[in-house]
């Protein structure tokens, strides 16, 4: 029988998944963003695993604030790496230093 | 029962599959289109937890519309793929060490005695005939959380301001036409009238 515990060792896997694909995507902003989104989704995950075995229904109303909140991100972030690539012709987090002092 | 755990796994397997292949691909577009795959399944899986209004969501808003935003950046932006990809065997054991430990302690946390498994989280009974995820949503979304869902609105509304704003450019040096000017004008602007004297034919 599925309980508590398998819905979230999904989002556990998930979420740690996410994390590895962050340290091995260095140079590529995009799939660095698209890691985000499955961090978000695991995270989620768990909201709706919870509400459904608590009988509550706020982590789903939670969730759709979470969803809200990442697709304004995901604009925003895409808008500003294509402003970037237009202004320096690369997306390589590396060469993106001009910060440095 | 056993049908719901034989879909739980199914999906999850995908799932997994699927994420890691985002992670691990060359090319930032089958990047995407994995990533609409893991969409996708954990839509499925949100079913199976009777969370009918969110995995319809998920499939509308992310597949329908973040993914292909997400599409249409990857190609738009002309990438190197060959230089993006360098690093990937450089950071891979320690990427692994990471995760390998995050995945370890959060499991040791879940599976550990009675904390969430059946005793302490009994199986919810099914939603009785009729029952719409929908409409309990909603009956909460515009009662107890009106004004966080307002929130939500206007940080949607500074989202598009955001990205219209960011990716909006002037150029200079090309003749383009001004619609508002063009409505704008008058007529003493473009009309102008030469008194002269009128002129006899030639040799009439």
């Amino acid at each position: 029988m599925l309980t508590l515990a398998h819905f979230l060792t999904l989002g556990a896997i998930l979420f740690s998944l996410s994390v590895a694909g962050i340290f091995i995507n260095r140079k590529n902003v995009i799939i660095l963003l698209m890691c985000l989104e499955l961090m978000l989704l695991a995270v989620n995950m768990n909201f709706v695993a919870f509400s459904r075995f608590i009988g509550n229904l706020d982590g789903q109303v939670f969730v759709f604030f979470i969803l809200t909140v990442a697709a304004a991100e995901a604009a925003i972030g895409l808008a500003i790496l294509v402003v970037l690539f237009r202004s320096r012709r690369t997306i390589n987090v590396a060469e993106l230093d001009d910060l440095k002092g | 029962m056993i049908v719901q755990e034989l879909i739980f796994y199914v999906f999850s397997i995908v799932m997994v599959l699927a994420a890691g292949a985002v992670i691990t691909v060359r090319n930032p577009v089958y990047a995407a289109l994995f990533l609409v795959l893991t969409f996708f399944t954990a839509a499925a899986i949100w079913m199976l937890l009777e969370a009918e209004f969110l995995a319809i969501v998920l499939v509308v808003v992310y597949v329908g519309a973040v993914m292909v935003l997400f599409l249409f950046v990857v190609m738009m932006l002309d990438i190197n793929i060959d230089t993006m990809k360098e690093g990937f065997i450089r950071y891979l054991p320690v990427a692994l060490v990471v995760a390998v430990a995050m995945a370890a302690e959060l499991l040791m946390v879940i599976w550990s005695k009675g904390r969430f498994g059946v005793e302490a989280f009994p199986i919810p009974p099914p939603n009785p005939v009729g029952y719409s995820n929908t409409r309990a949503l909603g009956e909460l979304l515009y009662t107890e959380y009106l004004l966080p869902f307002e929130v939500a609105g206007v940080i949607l509304l500074v989202a598009i301001i955001a990205a219209i704003a960011l990716t909006l450019r002037k150029r200079t040096g090309i003749k383009t036409q001004d619609p508002a000017k063009q409505v704008r004008t008058r007529r003493d602007e473009s009309v102008r009238l030469v008194k002269m004297k009128s002129e006899k034919p030639q040799g009439g």
